[in-house]
């Protein structure tokens, strides 16, 4: 496999680029694989490339019912960050922008991080000290977070309206500097081809239909392309974890709900940064090619079907000119949903369960892009070892049972 | 957008109502007897049906009366709606995608 670098581009720019090799096989399934990781998204290919990077597990299938990529890692709004406020929380998502931080060298592909900082604005004398309350909890775990006053809000991001006339007036906002973007589909490509390259299986159009137990143990998976023997199984599969679950009795505290999320036109660059409000509730940044790329919160309604209701667009559209009334011009080019997996506390799990050898993670809801590469490095500990890593210890099953949860909702910085 | 059929109102428009999740899910006769795996189960653990699914709604900026419906996660189409307290009028069971 080539690696790539300026050399292997000038190299390929003597054949007119018509020369690159596939980024990774098409390989038939095995009979048995030492892992099988069900879900070929960002978190399931990151799983298997730390299984085979840090643990030397390389004997692994991940199986994708339909493209790398094409759920949820393809449809989210790729904002990166890690001003969580509980210590948990903190503790995860910092492990994951450290390495999001190196990921482009780590995996030897371009996943454009961009920190160009993310913004969480404050509507209200509660959204202050809250505000003011996670800067300074961050700080304690060691997350950079500054505080802005509405004066600081204009200055980091001018084309904001913070009028003391607007309905909901601009306080301040939180400023994690070190979040931003990263490009999504390079995230699934890049960890898929770095876990080829070390002998990882991903094998594409292959819906699993069956999880199979001996004796309370997991012996492997029925297939659309037959039945595959397995160790351990990881179930990396978002919104449809709880139908996976219910293959092997295991119940999960999921909901599954359409998230949605839409694009406007592309325009010339206006806005360098990603704005976040949860009272008026809405999220903005401008990708390279211009487009504004936009969402919100869920629809109310449980759904397995990728798209949700106009109203909530409407709702997420009003908030936006709110804070941006350049914007009311500008037409919105396509609006797509995904299936988010939320849990009653909004944090997420990556856990063992009650089979042996079955492994869930999931329940990362409208926030799991930015938790890629820790979602993955900790399920592969997790996996490898038999037992969490401290940094996914607290995400377990058993926190619904015993009453330690992690209630991230709104602490988080945007209503989920 | 979902057009919802109030068993008192007729069809109104969704965003006349508020969604209740999960249907069916009984409260404990005796709480004082769960075990905390129990409460669990009770309070966290939910069924997320892919197919036909038993789901309360809420018609609040109308009649403010509680209901129930069934409808498929996948196509969103509405099987039935049906008064709380009562069965529902398919059995969910048998045409459940999975």
């Amino acid at each position: 496999m080539t690696k790539y670098s300026i050399f292997s581009i000038a190299r390929n720019a003597f054949s007119h680029h018509k020369n690159w090799p596939r980024q990774w096989r098409s390989p038939e399934p095995q009979k048995e694989y030492d892992v099988i990781i069900v879900g070929g998204g960002g978190h399931g290919l990151a799983t298997a490339y730390y299984l085979a990077k840090e643990h030397g597990i390389t004997n692994i299938a991940v199986l994708e019912k339909g493209w790398l990529g094409g759920g949820n890692t393809a449809r989210n709004t790729t904002i990166v960050r890690s001003n969580y406020l509980w210590d948990e929380s903190a503790a995860i998502y910092e492990k994951s922008l450290q390495l999001w931080e190196g990921l482009s060298q780590d995996i030897n592909y371009n996943v454009m991080l961009s920190q160009r900082g993310v913004m969480n604005l404050a509507h209200s004398l509660g959204d202050v000290r809250e505000g003011v309350r996670r800067v300074n909890a961050n700080r304690l775990n060691g997350v950079d977070a500054e505080w802005l006053d509405a004066d600081g809000v204009k200055e980091f991001c001018p084309i904001i309206n913070v009028s003391k006339d607007a309905r909901h007036p601009v306080l301040g906002a939180t400023l994690q500097r070190r979040g931003g973007v990263a490009r999504h589909d390079s995230v699934a490509w890049g960890y898929a081809r770095a876990a080829d390259m070390r002998g990882v299986d991903i094998i594409q159009n292959c819906e699993v239909t069956g999880i199979t137990r001996d004796g309370g143990k997991v012996t492997g998976v029925e297939t659309t392309r037959g039945f595959i023997g397995a160790k351990k199984v990881g179930l990396v599969a978002a919104g449809h974890s709880s139908v996976l679950a219910s293959m092997a009795d295991v119940r999960l505290p999921i909901d599954s709900h359409p998230l949605q999320a839409l694009v406007s036109e592309p325009i010339k660059p206006v806005i360098d940064c990603v704005v976040m409000s949860g009272a008026v509730h809405v999220y903005v940044s401008q990708s390279d090619k211009g487009e504004l790329v936009m969402g919100a919160g869920i629809d109310s309604f449980n759904s397995y079907g990728q798209r949700g209701s106009f109203h909530v667009i409407e709702h997420q559209l009003g908030a936006c000119l709110e804070l941006f009334p350049i914007f009311s011009r500008v037409r919105m080019m396509r609006s797509w949903g995904g299936i988010v997996d939320t849990c009653p506390d909004a944090s997420p799990l990556v856990t063992k369960t009650p089979v042996e050898g079955l492994y869930v993670n999931a329940g990362w809801g409208t926030g799991g892009f930015k938790a890629t590469p820790a979602s993955g490095w900790c399920f592969a500990h997790t996996l490898a070892r038999d037992e969490p890593h401290p940094l996914n210890a607290p995400f377990n099953l058993d926190r619904f049972t015993t009453g330690a949860l992690i209630d991230e909702h709104g602490a988080a910085g945007v209503a989920h | 957008m979902l057009l919802i059929e109030c068993p008192w109102c007729g069809k109104r428009h969704e965003t006349e109502f508020r969604y209740g999740g999960e249907a069916h899910i009984a409260r404990p006769e005796k709480p004082e007897d769960l075990s905390d795996s129990e409460w669990a189960n009770f309070l966290f653990m939910r069924t997320n049906t892919k197919g036909v699914f038993a789901e309360r709604w809420y018609h609040a900026n109308g009649c403010r009366q509680w209901f129930n419906a069934l409808r498929h996660t996948v196509s969103h189409e509405f099987i039935g709606v049906y008064k709380m307290g009562e069965k529902p009028p398919v059995s969910v069971q048998g045409s459940e995608d999975r």
